[in-house]
């Protein structure tokens, strides 16, 4: 049913599979053994949360500041320039000057951001 | 190949599991973490349809960068997720309307390809394949010159959100004290420490 070549593609993978394999029994075998040999006597002090010996103050979820979110987006635009520079970087070959000069412009015009982003302080954490 | 069929089926079936738990899990956080099982299983779905790249892409960019983000959203609404909980009831019909609606265009979608007999040929390479190009190189050999426009629109979609990101989330906080490293090195003992002669008895 599979071509030749996907059928090579795909046994070059076949290592990575067994990796997942074993990585899930693993898991699955360090999780359910404990479960059948250790000896659990859980009391409500035990399963308590421990804080420093008070009781806990609050809910663990708090709101975290927006500041973060802005750094998590500001992540994300620079990992799809990095995204785009790997199939650039692997065709640089074929695509000649041309292609070379195309993405010199895609990192120019994300340059601008960069130092827009830089000079307003939004890097810094103040 | 035999291999190859098991794991589209295991991966297909974890794919949908984890998608309904995505809506299903009472805890937001786990929702966010059932996504991230989602998307690997679709990266491993591409890879069995020979789609690399892609595959690679979804795991650096949806797991690492957009779960992450998912995750701070999540954070960041402070909202109390059991009472968000209690109106699911009202909702159902909508939901249902929008879900039949989805299952209607996808059998149309589906329904319009297979009205032909599928010839066998084409169903075993969904992906055309050529053995000494891979997909990687095939799409740096169409995207930067062929493409050049909509690459370039693409750096300028970028440029936008991260200006959005910054005009929108930005605030400079007042009376805030940095350090200024200059500053501190600038600084000599002459400015900063002075000996004071004291008699006994007399004090400062």
């Amino acid at each position: 049913m599979l071509t030749p070549e996907m059928d090579a593609l795909l046994s070059e993978y076949f290592p990575v599979l067994l990796f997942l394999v074993i990585a899930t029994v693993l898991g699955l075998v360090l999780m359910v053994v404990p479960l059948v040999l250790t000896e659990a006597k859980p009391d409500p002090e035990k399963n308590s949360a421990y804080e420093c010996g008070f009781g806990a103050f609050d809910d663990a979820r708090t709101r975290f500041d927006v500041r973060f979110y802005l750094v998590a987006i500001l992540f994300i635009i620079f990992d799809l320039e990095v995204a785009f520079l790997f199939p650039w970087a692997v065709a640089l070959g074929d695509i000649g000057i041309f292609g070379f000069w195309s993405m010199m412009v895609f990192l120019g015009i994300l340059t601008i951001g960069f130092i827009y982003e830089w000079k307003k302080g939004a890097l810094e954490w103040e | 190949m035999m291999v190859a069929t098991t794991a589209f089926y295991v991966f297909a079936a974890i794919t949908i599991a984890a998608a309904f738990m995505v809506i299903a899990a009472r805890n937001p956080v786990h929702s966010v973490l059932y996504l991230i099982l989602a998307f690997f299983n679709a990266a491993a779905l591409f890879v069995l349809i020979g789609a690399e790249f892609l595959a690679m892409i979804l795991v650096i960019v949806y797991v690492g960068a957009v779960a992450v983000l998912f995750m701070f959203v999540v954070m960041m609404l402070d909202i109390n997720f059991t009472e968000l909980r209690e109106g699911v009831l009202q909702y159902l019909p909508i939901g249902a309307l929008v879900g039949v609606i989805l299952v209607v265009e996808v059998l149309l979608v589906v329904g319009g390809i297979a009205v032909g007999p599928l010839s066998p040929d084409v169903a075993a390479a969904p992906a055309p394949m050529s053995s000494d190009v891979e997909n990687t190189r095939a799409l740096g050999q169409l995207l930067y010159t062929q493409y050049i426009y909509f690459f370039q629109i693409a750096g300028l979609i970028l440029l936008v959100a991260m200006i959005g990101a910054i005009v929108l989330t930005l605030r400079q906080r007042e009376g805030v004290r940095k350090q200024s490293i200059a500053a501190q090195n600038a600084r000599t003992r002459e400015d900063a420490v002075e000996l004071v002669d004291i008699k006994p008895g007399s004090g400062i």
